[in-house]
């Protein structure tokens, strides 16, 4: 038992965290997650925990895109799912105006919110098992547009186009998240919450892609006529692919609105779609830390570009002051990070890591 | 009846520019296998130049030089962003077609501001009175535009040297660089085409309204319209659009009879469900190829 990497078993080999090193890098990473809270301030945590519910999609997304290969642009759809069911459990019972269940323990609306977008899914998915490739783009990118018809008019559930409606009550085990408290302020706890969140998702989405499902998911990704010839069933598990990620999707869209606040019915559009698949192809196709890494970044870029007025003087912060705003150069950099990621560095952040890690296991040698 | 003649002539005036978005989409995927999403930053772009450029010159004059340089665009967008990329997987590339489309359009917006732009057309609202019904002028002159273009266009792809190549370029890329078809300057030629197509697009959808951030939208409704028709099939995209335009402009007129639940801008929609029932029966679209599976 000498040589460390010396594998004895399938399930050794296969294990989440399978070397020593990864086993204390994993320990380091989780302390200092859970100390930021006390180092950093309140806004900062807000865009954190921001981050990890986006993470939560990103995963979802990932799930069928990246490693079942169904192209999905439908994606903001299922998040819109999520966040008005959450939104309308959890609501005021005693509302004339909009639905309402006085449901406010986080795990109840939840799971809730998830069950109901991966049903949708589901409905969705017979449909999407018939069509291939761009095809299949494009019919999810219909739903999203027919779904914001359905929001902007069913006032009862969203409160309508410039109205909305206040987010799920987040509340577990008699902690109200969502007020400041004599120990944590909100941020802090709603931080701690999504870190928990996130934990837990990630932890299983990683479990599902390591097992006999994700072996399969993969296989139908790569060809799915050759992986129907060795028996796998590829609706079947186009349709798994579809439930779960909407799943997901339901999830972190509940979770977005609570952390927002207050959401228009017409915000869960084209362009939150758009947004969640940069997340995947900046963060790396196909891996569960390169949906973090990329849902991380995309969540940050706008708090660095705000900070580029300071710098280039020929940005201005508002629209008014004439020439390029922040805004614009936000959005532009969005299309050039896509652009530049799918040329030159196709495996995301996540490639970037692996060749990092790669050249310091191996120092001094080159490979 | 007038109105409903008016309505009518206004789906097809409507139809002919998704018709002629469609076009463009069915050109780069007939040539590359990729749906471009850039297309609405090209609509945007031209109809963006055109209303520039016809300060200073004729509108027809406008509308040739702009739609000249949205096709030089699209043309440096390929060499810049797409070339590289052959071999890869189509979902990659069109996805990058997404970016190129976010850059270009957010670009364009800055131009155009907050205020709705005038096009400077000959038409403006202008109506005239065909068969005792109130019909404007620029739907007419939308419709006879397309039908030009694509008459010509079909006549191109049929009895041209490089309608041949690219014809060939699309029924197998290898064999025809074999034959010695250069499918670069196929590729450069088909963005530049479908650039140009949804240039035009865009003059003719700002003409009497003016051109304002939010038309971009209105390219996307192209979308249901190439799957209904088959994404490979130009005859299906100029037939699929008509029909959509049409069947929208019913519905946006009569549909206030529909059930209170539809709400009052259903239309907008309807391509989409329209999508959506077709592919349920026909999941190659209407005059699409279907694929064959080999093993």
């Amino acid at each position: 038992m000498s040589r460390p990497l010396l594998y004895l078993s399938y399930k050794q080999d296969t294990a989440l965290l399978n070397t020593p090193g990864k086993r204390f890098w994993t320990s380091v990473l989780a302390i200092a997650a859970v100390s930021l809270p006390f180092l950093l301030t309140d806004d900062l945590l807000v865009v954190l925990a921001t981050a990890c519910v986006a993470s939560i999609g990103a995963i979802g997304l990932n799930l069928v895109t990246g490693y079942a290969g169904q192209v999905s642009l439908g994606h903001a759809f299922f998040l819109a799912i999520g966040a008005y069911t959450a939104a309308a459990l959890s609501g005021d019972p005693d509302s004339t105006r909009l639905i309402g269940f006085g449901i406010t323990s986080v795990p109840i609306w939840l799971l809730a919110a998830g069950l109901v977008a991966g049903l949708a899914g589901l409905i969705v998915a017979p449909l999407a098992a018939r069509l291939r490739g761009l095809y299949l783009a494009v019919v999810t990118l219909g739903l999203v547009f027919i779904g914001e018809h359905v929001f902007k008019h069913w006032r009862d559930l969203t409160g309508g186009v410039g109205v909305g409606r206040p987010a799920a009550v987040p509340e577990l085990f008699g902690i109200q998240f969502a007020v400041d408290g004599s120990m944590f302020t909100k941020a802090q706890k709603l931080y701690l919450l999504m870190l928990v969140l996130l934990v837990i998702f990630g932890v299983l989405a990683r479990n599902l892609v390591r097992s006999r499902v994700g072996r399969a998911l993969a296989a139908v990704r790569d060809r799915d006529l050759a992986a129907e010839v060795i028996g796998v069933d590829v609706t079947r598990y186009k349709m798994i692919a579809f439930a779960v990620s909407s799943f997901y999707a339901g999830v972190a869209g509940a979770l977005l609105y609570v952390m927002i606040g207050f959401v228009e019915p017409g915000s869960f559009n084209l362009g939150m779609s758009v947004q969640y698949i940069a997340m995947v192809l900046i963060g790396g196709v196909a891996t569960i830390s390169g949906s973090v890494l990329g849902a991380l970044f995309i969540t940050l870029l706008p708090r660095v570009t705000r900070e580029l007025p300071a710098v280039l003087p020929f940005i201005s912060s508002s629209s008014a002051a004439g020439g390029i705003t922040v805004f614009q150069v936000e959005t532009i950099l969005y299309g050039l990070l896509i652009i530049a990621f799918l040329i030159f560095e196709p495996r995301g952040l996540f490639g970037i890591w692996n060749r990092l890690r790669t050249y310091w296991k191996s120092w001094p040698f080159s490979h | 009846m007038n109105e409903f003649v008016a309505t009518v002539v206004r789906g097809l005036g409507n139809g002919s520019i998704y018709a002629l978005l469609a076009l463009g989409f069915v050109i780069v995927y007939k040539s590359m296998r990729v749906i471009s999403f850039a297309q609405p930053a090209f609509m945007m772009a031209g109809a963006l130049l055109t209303g520039y450029l016809v300060l200073s010159m004729n509108f027809f004059v406008a509308v040739l030089v702009a739609l000249l340089l949205t096709g030089l665009l699209g043309a440096g967008v390929e060499r810049l962003a797409l070339r590289p990329m052959i071999g890869k997987p189509v979902f990659v590339i069109a996805i990058i077609t997404l970016g190129v489309d976010i850059v270009i359009r957010t670009v364009v917006n800055s131009f155009i501001g907050l205020d709705i732009r005038q096009m400077g057309d000959p038409w403006g609202l202008r109506q005239v009175d065909v068969l005792g019904a109130k019909i404007d002028q620029r739907h007419l002159a939308t419709l006879v535009t397309t039908l030009v273009v694509v008459a010509a266009l079909f006549a191109f792809y049929r009895w041209s040297r490089t309608g041949l190549a690219m014809r060939a370029a699309s029924s197998d890329q290898e064999v025809a660089l074999a034959q010695g078809v250069s499918v670069g300057r196929v590729f450069s030629l088909s963005w530049a085409l479908a650039a140009a197509l949804a240039g035009l697009a865009g003059v003719f959808l700002s003409t009497g309204i003016g051109l304002e951030q939010n038309l971009w939208l209105t390219a996307l409704k192209a979308l249901p319209v190439i799957i209904l028709g088959g994404l490979d099939s130009l005859g299906g995209a100029v037939i699929a659009g008509l029909t959509v335009g049409v069947i929208e402009a019913l519905v946006g007129s009569y549909g206030d009879n529909l059930h209170p639940v539809f709400g009052g801008d259903f239309f907008l929609v309807v391509p989409y469900l329209l999508m959506l029932l077709v592919l349920l029966v026909r999941p190659y679209g209407l005059l699409g190829t279907r694929e064959v599976e080999r093993i």
